[in-house]
C-alpha cells in the first residue's frame, strides 16, 4: 500500500444556481493577463448543451483521456511514446481558437468620441487578441440556460443512446429542463494531462495531488491540451506555455479555500483531503467500464482504519493531514453516503472531483391531466420516469451506466421525503422510513445528509488540511506579489521568448 | 561591368577570412555561451511558441512539410561532417549517388515549399501575425535564404554529397581542431560561399531564437514512467 494524501472536491449539483460568481473569482485572479483571455479555468455550463470548448465531451473528435482496446492494457487516446514524435510539429487533436472563442471587449470610447451624427453611437465589438473589430459568433456559455437551442443543445454528446422520444421530451418546450454543470479541473489520480507531456512539464504534487504545468518546462508541444478529457488545459497563446487551473495552491497552503470555492454563492462546493493507495491506479484503470466507479472508490482509503493510518504515516503524511481526512466532507458523500459519482468515469483518468447529481429535474412528467403527482405506491417511480432521461445523467455519471446514478437519486429523494415527513408533515412518517430504508439509508445517516448538504458551515464545507508543503515560503511572500503578470510559480517575469 | 565585378570578387576574396575563420568563431562562441546563459536566466523563454491555437488549418500544411524536410537535410549534412568515408563508398555507384541527389534535392524542395507556407501563414492570418517578432522575421528571412541557397547549389554545383565530404568535413574539422584551414573551400563557388555563410549566420543568432526549441526535445519521454510525481523538497 503506497497511501498519499489529496484534496478531493464536491460539488452538489442541485444546489447551483447557475451564477457563474465562480468564473468571474477565478478570471479576476488568474486569468486576466494576455494570452490568457479566452480561458476559464473554472467553467458553469448548461446540461444539455455542448460546454465549452464546444462540444469537449466528443473524444472521437479531440481523443482526450485513456482507452482501453479489447483484450490490452489501457493507453492514451490522442498519443503514445511513438505518436509524440509524429504529432509534435502539428497535434491532430488540438483544439484552435474556433473550438473556444476568440475572446473580445468593446469599443467604449466611441459612446464618447463619435463625432456628432444622425444615429446613436455604439460600442462595437474588437477583438481582445488582434484589436480590430470582429463579428462575435460564439463565447463561453453562448448556451446559457439553454439559449441558442436546439442548436446547441441537442448537440450534446450525451445524448447517444437516448430514444428520439426522449429526446424529444428532453426539448419540447411546456416540459424544457436543464441544469448547470460547473467545471475546474478535476486533478486527477491518473490524469492523462500529466502523462502524454513530452518535456514531462506536468506533474502531480505528491503532498496534496494538485496537478500543474511546470511554466519553466513547458515548450507549447500541446500534447496536454488535446490528451485531457475534460478540456482543462489551454494553451497561452502568448507566453506558448499551457496553464491550468492550479486549485488556487497559494490559497489552500495559506488555510483559506480556493476562490471559486469560496465565492460560491450556492454554497454547492465543499473540499476535503482523502487518502488514497497510488499503488493500485494502474490496476484499476484496466477495469471494464462498468466497474470503473466501484474500482475509483476502492482506491480511497478509510482514514480511520488503523492500518491505513499505520502505512500513512510510514510514508511520511503528517498526522495532522490523517486527522483531517477523517473529517473530509467529500469523503462522506463519495464513500459513506455514495452520494457523489465522478463525472465521464469512462476516460479513466480517475477526476478527485465529484458530482452530486442533480435531483431537481428528476420530477415526474406532466401526467395527460396536467398534475404532477410525486408520489404513489411506487415510491420511486418518478426517478425511473423523470423528465431528463436517466441515461443523460448515466451518460454524465457513470458510463452509461445508471446503477450508481439510480442509488444516488433514491437517496437523495428518499431524505427529502423523511424530512418533509419531519417538518412539514403532509408525508407520513412511516412512509418516509420506508422510503428510507429502500434507499439503503438509516435516519441517522438522512440526519446527517440534510446537515451537511442544507445547514452546513463554512468550516464544515472546507476542511482544509493543513498544508506542510511550503508553508514557510508562502507566508514570506506577499501573494499579490505576482498579479497580472504570471500570477504564479517564480517571480522572475515571464517574458515572452522569440 | 567587368571591372566592377572582378573588384567585388577580389575585395570579397580579401575577406574570406572574415566570413570563414572569425565568423564561425564568433557565431559558434555566441551559440554556446548564450544558449546557456539563456536556458539558465530565461528558462521560461525556451518554448516552441506554437501558433497552433491561433490557427489550425495551414498550420498542418506548413509546418510538416518543413519539419521533416529540414530534418532529413540536416541529417544528411551531419552525416557527411562524421563519416565523410562511408558517404563517398555510397557514392562509389553512380545509381546510389543520384538516388541520394535526388531525395536531398526533394527534401529541400519540401522544406521551401514548408518555409514559404510559413512566411505566406505568418504574414496573411492577423492573429499569427501578431505573435511574429522582428527576430522571428529575421530567422525567416535568413532560413529562406538558406534554402533558396541550398537548393540552388544542388542544381547548380550537383554531386555535392561528394564534394561536401571531400572539401567541407576537412574544412569544419579544421574549425573543431582549432587550425582553421580555409584552402579546402577557397576553390568552392560563391554560391556554395554564401550558403556557409549564412549557415554560420544563423548559427550565430540561433540562441536570440525560437529555434532553440530545438535543443530541448523531448527525448525523456520515451524512457520516463508514465505519471510524474514531484515532492516539495525531493528532487
Ligand atoms: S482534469 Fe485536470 S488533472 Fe485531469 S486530465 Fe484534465 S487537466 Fe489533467
Ligand atoms: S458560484 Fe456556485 S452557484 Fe454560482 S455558478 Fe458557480 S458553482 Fe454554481
Amino acid at each position: 500500500m503506497n497511501v498519499r494524501s489529496q484534496v478531493a472536491m464536491m460539488f452538489h449539483l442541485d444546489k447551483c444556481i447557475g451564477c457563474h460568481t465562480c468564473s468571474i473569482a477565478c478570471k479576476n485572479i488568474w486569468t486576466d493577463r494576455k494570452g490568457t483571455d479566452y480561458m476559464w479555468w473554472n467553467n458553469v455550463e448548461t446540461k444539455p448543451g455542448t460546454g465549452f470548448p464546444t462540444k469537449w465531451e466528443d473524444q472521437e473528435k479531440f481523443k482526450g483521456g485513456w482507452e482501453k482496446p479489447d483484450g490490452q492494457l489501457v493507453q492514451l487516446k490522442s498519443t503514445s511514446k511513438l505518436k509524440v514524435i509524429g504529432n509534435i510539429f502539428h497535434h491532430p487533436h488540438m483544439p484552435s481558437m474556433d473550438d473556444y472563442y476568440e475572446p473580445w471587449t468593446y469599443d467604449y470610447q466611441n459612446l464618447f468620441n463619435a463625432p456628432e451624427g444622425a444615429d446613436q453611437p455604439t460600442a462595437r465589438p474588437i477583438s481582445m487578441i488582434t484589436g480590430e473589430h470582429i463579428a462575435v459568433e460564439a463565447g463561453p456559455n453562448w448556451d446559457d440556460d439553454l439559449g441558442g437551442s436546439p442548436v446547441y443543445a441537442q448537440n450534446d454528446p450525451n445524448l447517444d443512446g437516448l430514444t428520439e422520444e426522449q429526446k424529444l421530451q428532453l426539448f419540447s418546450v411546456e416540459q424544457l429542463v436543464f441544469f448547470y454543470f460547473p467545471r475546474i479541473c478535476n486533478h486527477c489520480l491518473n490524469p492523462s494531462c500529466v502523462a502524454s507531456c513530452p518535456s514531462g512539464a506536468l506533474y502531480k504534487r505528491g503532498e496534496d495531488g494538485i496537478v500543474l504545468v511546470d511554466q519553466k518546462r513547458c515548450r507549447a508541444w500541446r500534447s496536454c491540451v488535446a490528451a485531457c478529457p475534460y478540456k482543462k488545459v489551454y494553451f497561452n497563446w502568448f507566453t506558448g506555455k499551457s496553464e491550468k487551473c492550479i486549485l488556487c495552491f497559494p490559497r489552500l497552503e495559506t488555510g483559506q479555500a480556493p476562490a471559486c470555492f469560496h465565492s460560491c454563492v450556492g454554497r454547492i462546493r465543499y473540499l476535503g483531503n482523502m487518502l488514497y493507495d497510488a499503488d493500485r491506479i494502474e490496476e484499476v484503470a484496466n477495469l471494464p467500464d462498468e466497474e470503473l466507479i466501484e474500482g475509483q472508490r476502492s482506491l480511497i482509503l478509510d482514514p480511520n482504519d488503523p492500518h491505513v493510518i499505520d502505512a500513512a504515516m510510514k510514508n511520511g503524511i503528517p498526522e495532522a493531514v490523517i486527522e483531517s481526512a477523517q473529517e473530509s466532507p467529500v469523503y462522506k458523500y463519495v464513500i459513506d453516503w455514495k452520494l457523489a459519482l465522478p463525472p465521464h468515469i469512462e476516460y479513466r483518468t480517475f477526476p478527485m472531483l465529484f458530482y452530486v447529481p442533480p435531483m431537481a429535474p428528476v420530477i415526474a412528467r406532466r401526467r395527460e391531466s396536467g398534475a404532477l403527482d410525486a408520489v404513489n405506491d411506487e415510491l420511486f417511480h418518478d426517478i425511473e420516469d423523470s423528465r431528463v432521461p436517466l441515461q443523460f445523467l448515466a451518460n454524465l455519471f457513470g458510463a452509461g451506466q445508471q446503477g450508481h446514478l439510480v442509488y444516488a437519486l433514491r437517496k437523495q429523494k428518499a431524505v427529502r421525503w423523511y424530512r418533509r415527513a419531519l417538518t412539514v408533515g403532509d408525508v407520513s412518517l412511516e412512509m418516509a422510513e420506508q422510503m428510507l430504508a429502500e434507499a439503503d439509508c438509516t435516519p441517522e445517516e438522512a440526519d446527517a445528509i440534510y446537515k451537511l448538504t442544507s445547514l452546513c458551515t463554512f468550516e464544515e464545507r472546507f476542511v482544509i488540511p493543513p498544508m506542510q508543503r511550503e508553508q514557510a515560503l508562502a507566508s514570506l511572500s506577499d501573494p499579490h506579489e505576482a498579479k497580472a503578470s504570471a500570477g504564479f510559480g517564480f517571480l522572475s517575469g515571464p517574458k515572452r521568448g522569440s | 561591368m567587368t571591372e566592377i565585378y572582378a573588384n567585388v570578387t577580389a575585395w570579397l576574396s580579401n575577406l574570406q577570412p572574415v566570413f570563414f575563420v572569425a565568423l564561425p568563431y564568433v557565431a559558434l562562441f555566441t551559440f554556446f555561451l548564450v544558449t546557456v546563459l539563456r536556458y539558465r536566466t530565461q528558462t521560461f523563454t525556451y518554448s516552441s511558441l506554437s501558433s497552433q491555437l491561433l490557427e489550425n488549418k495551414n498550420h498542418f500544411w506548413t509546418m510538416v512539410p518543413f519539419h521533416y524536410g529540414i530534418l532529413f537535410v540536416l541529417l544528411g549534412h551531419i552525416v557527411a561532417f562524421l563519416i565523410p568515408r562511408g558517404i563517398l563508398a555510397w557514392n562509389a555507384h553512380p545509381i546510389r549517388l543520384y538516388v541520394l541527389e535526388i531525395t536531398a534535392l526533394a527534401a529541400g524542395l519540401l522544406t521551401i515549399v514548408g518555409m514559404i507556407g510559413i512566411i505566406v501563414r505568418r504574414m496573411s492570418n492577423s492573429k499569427v501575425r501578431l505573435v511574429t517578432s522582428r527576430i522571428d522575421t529575421l530567422l525567416y528571412f535568413l532560413l529562406l535564404t538558406q534554402l533558396v541557397s541550398g537548393v540552388a547549389v544542388a542544381i547548380f554545383h550537383p554531386w555535392g554529397s561528394s564534394w561536401f565530404a571531400t572539401s567541407m568535413t576537412p574544412y569544419l574539422w579544421s574549425l573543431v581542431k582549432f587550425q582553421p584551414d580555409t584552402s579546402w573551400i577557397i576553390g568552392l563557388p560563391w554560391l556554395v560561399k554564401w550558403h556557409i555563410i549564412n549557415a554560420f549566420l544563423l548559427i550565430l543568432i540561433f540562441p536570440f531564437t525560437r529555434l532553440v526549441h530545438i535543443l530541448v526535445v523531448p527525448n525523456p519521454y520515451l524512457w520516463r514512467k508514465t505519471q510524474v510525481v514531484r515532492w516539495y523538497g525531493r528532487e
